[in-house]
């Protein structure tokens, strides 16, 4: 739209951060505006128009806001700026670059650039002259950190382009022309190796997006053993508060095999943003050597930030996680919380006085939440490489209920599900997903199926089902004998509680804080899981049930001292013999 | 707050309703301050020239004809080291007879910390309690409440973690507080000769409900000023949260929302976030700590304002009667706090973690013998241990009257460890059991 096309409008009313604005021209739906407030504009959205009025929700606090102020559409939907120098940024919700702010306090209507102007890439061309190209296609390539960041055909041309020119290797700014391509009409477009996309519009610039059948490494146990997330795969972890939601994710974040994370902190505390901040520039990554900084883009939107621009955020955070998607990479996104997202939606349905679902949440609210699900995915891209993103969101039910709107709505969606317990983390039992509730419909796909046997045993999948089977087992043995009393079951109800107890402390519990049991490798899990599932078959010999409960503590206190150990160090090895003289001493 | 010359007065109200009322105006600014027949006032909201005006202290008795004038500002809070030592009410004038303030006027309720500017909380708050400093440990810059049903001495339990905290400055904001309670608070500080120290802001329950809505914001726009201008750290009271929450609900009531759980308003969650995330750890020195209570009906943690609460803040206290050793104690299955691992086993002892889940776990393990026990079954000779562990545990380091440091804390845990366990029902790791397993 051209300059001195703008729709202009005038405020006419103020409720909060709903403000009504009586408009001279035509406005989209979800069009951005400008609130011109004290020499600053306050940035807002379209959400409703009315005839003559469009009900804009500001992202900003609107105090001392007058009638009569001026308001400005832009004529575009609300876009993030894609190109390199993403990584490592710390955003707000709407890709404001925080670190750019001067100031201690968050100024309204302070918006900052998302990418640097002056940052010089080295570019090396991709594609050649005469080469027919569409969206998405990669024209070139910059190292952005030590990732190969494309530098691809802006997501919005539509149709086909030939390359008439593309810039020789060399450094360039994010600015300078890099390809000029020639339509099927014969007009000249200079591309550079910036491009903009509204976020609430899914990046479709790929061939196909099969079912998701790699297994996604994340270092938990309970995760990668029994309910294993796939690349491009979806999860959610609802929990009441104080269950290890958010160390969790932590651990996912850091551990996870992924080329990069992004993290989209949602409405969540400030102080864990901020350990993010400050310790994964210390934090190394495993896998690459690399500071874990170094694979981390950060949306933080923070509980006291606007609550408009929390919707805003976990947008933001997708679109980009689909740009790097488009490059062939493997995009880990993690959102804390939903269900904060989900209730800036109710405030805003609340003050437009529309009639609300359950919970006074809007009665869309299961639409939106699946639509941005489906967003994630492995997908194959039109040159035949691969890229996924994998998404965990965090759900934070009302009371821990979990029949309450969003999470209900979310387990339609989501294929993995890790339900946090209160009673696990009430004992203590960390990371408290219950084995028992939570599941991972990925174990149910063929595809996943072939690349289990493939790489982590042809008997695998068995051992996992036989695992939950003796932990479910287990768990009623426990009921019985709560029910009727030590004495008051056969011996071998006991021996099967405690079966289960060497899996739940050994296999499922994890010392998130510990250097080493903090993330177990892939090769590591299958040597624990077939050394205590061995334990779980083996028959002893006891007396009485009283001897029991002395002897499988020691049998988990050894193995837990395994845990602590350096994988077939001396130690670990020392406390492994330890542990096989102790088998001996019962088996029958 | 005072009308100044020149200014418009308008004199014809169109509606009332108990809370709010609405005029004819315009040039009228969101959120700014009125006064309607000297009550103070707030917009909050606006329709073309129809301005909605909430009063604080109620509409009783307002007339259609009353006198209402702009102040052409919102909330503000006259900033300086003279609030040291002074008691104020909600809308932050003196209730102790002393002068009126001088200082620089800031509004309330300011924008919020640009997260990368923070600093992480790192230094311990030490408080002597056992259940707080081994199992909760509490750090500057965070944010705490205190969950507790009413009957819990939690006001004194505030009070002297306030006193023992050793913090620069102690800011109370007393909302719904009895007017007993508020004499407590004002004896307790005045006898630990800390006076000067302290800064209050407080509605009592003679007060209007809805004036308790401003207190939390002059109280942490005074602890800015503290935190930030002087590097000073400042220790927040909030006291009684859950009355703060009844009067954002009486309001949104009357503005005819629609009411969420619990019959409060769909943002209770962003409205106790903007109150609690004024907690930070600034890099220059100066923190804001709030340690808040939030009462339980029955111990329902479920409502949505603990619900809520505990989702923003960094843990939460659980005050609750222990019948076995007749004294209050620190819950050790429901409190946590999140910021403890900061500081846990890198400013304490490195056995620290260890040591309090190990003590937890066989907590933990003597709760499941009592269940036992009352369900009439037989213990179990590891049951009784645990039992024995379990009331001796409670007495001597769950107790709120427990007062020792933190390294005595652990002595005392191994000691009961040595005493009532073999080493390998403990589960520790190997290198402390052979440091601290002393015989």
């Amino acid at each position: 739209m051209k300059e001195e096309n703008k729709t202009k409008g005038k405020v006419t009313g103020i409720i909060a951060n709903l403000v009504y604005v009586e408009v001279d021209g035509p406005v989209h739906q979800n069009e951005i505006c400008y609130i011109y407030l004290e020499g600053s504009n306050l940035m807002a959205e379209v959400i409703k128009v009315m005839g003559e009025y469009a009900y804009v929700q500001v992202f900003e606090s609107t105090r001392g806001l007058k009638i009569g102020a001026d308001v400005e559409f832009s004529g575009q939907m609300l876009e993030v700026t894609l190109g390199p120098g993403i990584l490592s940024k710390n955003y707000d919700g709407l890709q404001n670059d925080l670190d750019k702010m001067q100031d201690m306090f968050l100024n309204r209507g302070e918006y900052t650039f998302a990418l640097d102007n002056d940052t010089i890439w080295g570019f090396k061309p991709l594609a050649k002259p005469d080469d027919t190209v569409t969206a998405g296609d990669w024209l070139g390539e910059v190292k952005e950190n030590w990732m190969s960041h494309k530098i691809m055909v802006p997501f919005i041309f539509k149709g086909q382009y030939t390359v008439k020119s593309i810039a020789a290797a060399g450094d360039y700014k994010i600015n300078k022309t890099i390809a000029i391509l020639t339509d099927s009409k014969g007009k000249d477009v200079e591309v550079n190796m910036m491009q903009k996309w509204p976020v609430k519009i899914p990046i479709r610039a790929f061939r196909e997006k099969p079912r998701p059948f790699i297994i996604l490494e994340t270092g938990v146990r309970c995760m990668d053993t029994l309910n294993p997330i796939t690349e491009g795969g979806t999860g959610f972890i609802p929990g009441p508060f104080g269950c290890g939601k958010t160390v969790l994710q932590h651990a996912i974040s850091k551990q996870a095999e992924a080329d990069m994370v992004i993290m989209a902190a949602c409405g969540e505390r400030a102080n864990e943003v901020v350990e993010i901040f400050k310790e994964f520039p210390e934090l190394e990554d495993p896998r690459t050597g690399r500071k874990l900084k170094e694979r981390t883009t950060i949306i933080a939107n923070t509980s006291n930030m606007p609550v408009a621009a929390r919707e805003a955020s976990v947008y933001t955070a997708m679109t980009i996680a689909e740009y790097y998607r488009s490059m062939g990479h493997k995009v880990l996104l993690l959102a804390d919380s939903t269900s904060r997202w989900a209730q800036a939606l109710r405030e805003m349905s609340n003050r437009m006085e529309e009639l609300p679902g359950p919970d006074a949440f809007p009665m869309d609210l299961p639409a939106i939440i699946s639509n941005f699900y489906s967003r994630a995915g492995f997908v194959y891209l039109n040159n035949g490489k691969t890229g996924s993103i994998t998404f965990i969101g965090t759900v934070s039910p009302a009371g821990g209920n979990l029949k309450e709107p969003v999470t209900e709505s979310t387990k339609k969606v989501a294929r993995c599900f890790y339900a946090l317990s209160q009673q696990r983390a009430d004992s203590k039992r960390y990371p408290a997903i219950d084995p028992i509730e939570s599941y991972s419909k990925y174990l149910e796909y063929d595809e996943v199926h072939e690349y289990l046997k493939e790489h982590f045993g042809k008997d695998w999948l068995e051992n996992v089902i036989l695992t939950k089977d003796i932990l479910l087992r287990g768990r009623e043995a426990y009921e019985q004998i709560n029910i009727l009393g030590d004495d008051g079951v056969p011996i071998d109800y006991h021996l099967r509680y405690w079966k289960s107890e060497v899996i739940d402390f050994i296999i499922l519990q994890q010392d998130a804080f510990d250097k080493i049991d903090a993330s177990t490798p892939v090769e590591r899990q299958k040597y624990m899981l077939y050394s205590v599932l061995k334990i779980c078959e083996a028959e002893f010999e006891f007396e009485s049930f009283e001897e029991i409960n002395p002897y499988f503590k020691r049998i988990i206190n050894l193995y837990k001292q395994m845990n602590y150990s350096e994988f077939k160090s001396i130690e670990f090895n020392n406390f492994e013999k330890e542990l096989e003289t102790v088998i001996l001493e019962r088996k029958k | 707050m005072e009308t100044k010359a020149f200014q418009k007065i308008y004199t014809k109200i169109s509606k009332v309703t108990k809370a709010t009322c609405s005029l004819h105006a315009t040039d009228v600014g969101y959120e700014e301050m009125a006064l309607v027949n000297g009550r103070l006032s707030q917009v909050v909201k606006i329709l073309g020239d129809e301005v909605t005006l909430q009063i604080f202290s109620g509409t009783e008795g307002v007339p259609t004809n009353a006198e209402v004038v702009f102040l052409g500002k919102p909330p503000t809070l006259k900033v300086s080291d003279e609030l040291a030592g002074r008691f104020f009410n909600a809308y932050g004038e003196p209730i102790d007879g002393g002068p009126a303030i001088d200082g620089e006027e800031r509004q309330i309720g300011g924008p919020s910390v640009n997260p990368v500017k923070r600093e992480q909380p790192s230094k311990l708050i030490a408080t002597g309690i056992a259940g707080i400093d081994l199992n909760n440990t509490i750090v500057t810059g965070q944010k705490i409440p205190f969950f507790t049903d009413p009957n819990q001495p939690f006001n004194q339990v505030m009070a002297m973690v306030g006193l023992r905290a050793e913090a620069d400055k102690i800011i109370l904001g007393g909302m719904g507080l009895t007017n007993d309670d508020y004499l407590f608070y004002k004896n307790i500080f005045d006898n630990a000769g800390a006076l000067d120290r302290i800064i209050s802001f407080v509605n009592t329950t003679e007060d209007p409900p809805v004036e308790r809505l401003l207190v939390p914001d002059m109280a942490l726009t005074a602890a800015e000023y503290f935190a930030y201008d002087k590097n000073e750290k400042v220790l927040v009271l909030l006291t009684d949260m859950t009355l703060y929450a009844d009067a954002l609900s009486i309001v949104s009531n009357r503005m005819d929302q629609i009411p969420s759980k619990d019959s409060m308003p769909g943002s209770l969650y962003s409205d106790l976030a903007k109150i609690y995330e004024k907690a930070v750890q600034f890099p220059a020195g100066g923190s804001i700590t709030i340690i808040a209570v939030t009462t339980l009906s029955g111990g329902d943690i479920t409502h949505a304002i603990p619900d809520n609460t505990g989702y923003i803040t960094e843990g939460q206290l659980f005050l609750r009667r222990d019948t076995d050793i007749g004294k209050v104690i620190i819950d050790p299955f429901r409190s946590l706090s999140r910021l403890k691992q900061l500081v846990i086993g890198k400013q304490t002892r490195k056995d620290h973690p260890q040591v309090m889940n190990a003590a937890i776990r066989l907590y933990a393990d003597a709760a499941n013998a009592k269940t036992k026990l009352e369900n009439g079954f037989d213990l179990t000779e590891y049951d009784e241990r645990t039992l024995e562990f379990a009331k001796e545990y409670s007495d001597k380091l769950l107790a709120i009257d427990v007062n020792i440091d933190i390294d005595k804390m652990l002595d005392t845990a191994w000691e009961l460890f040595r005493k009532y366990f073999k080493p390998e029902e403990v589960g520790i790791k190997k290198e402390f059991v052979d440091a601290y397993w002393k015989n």
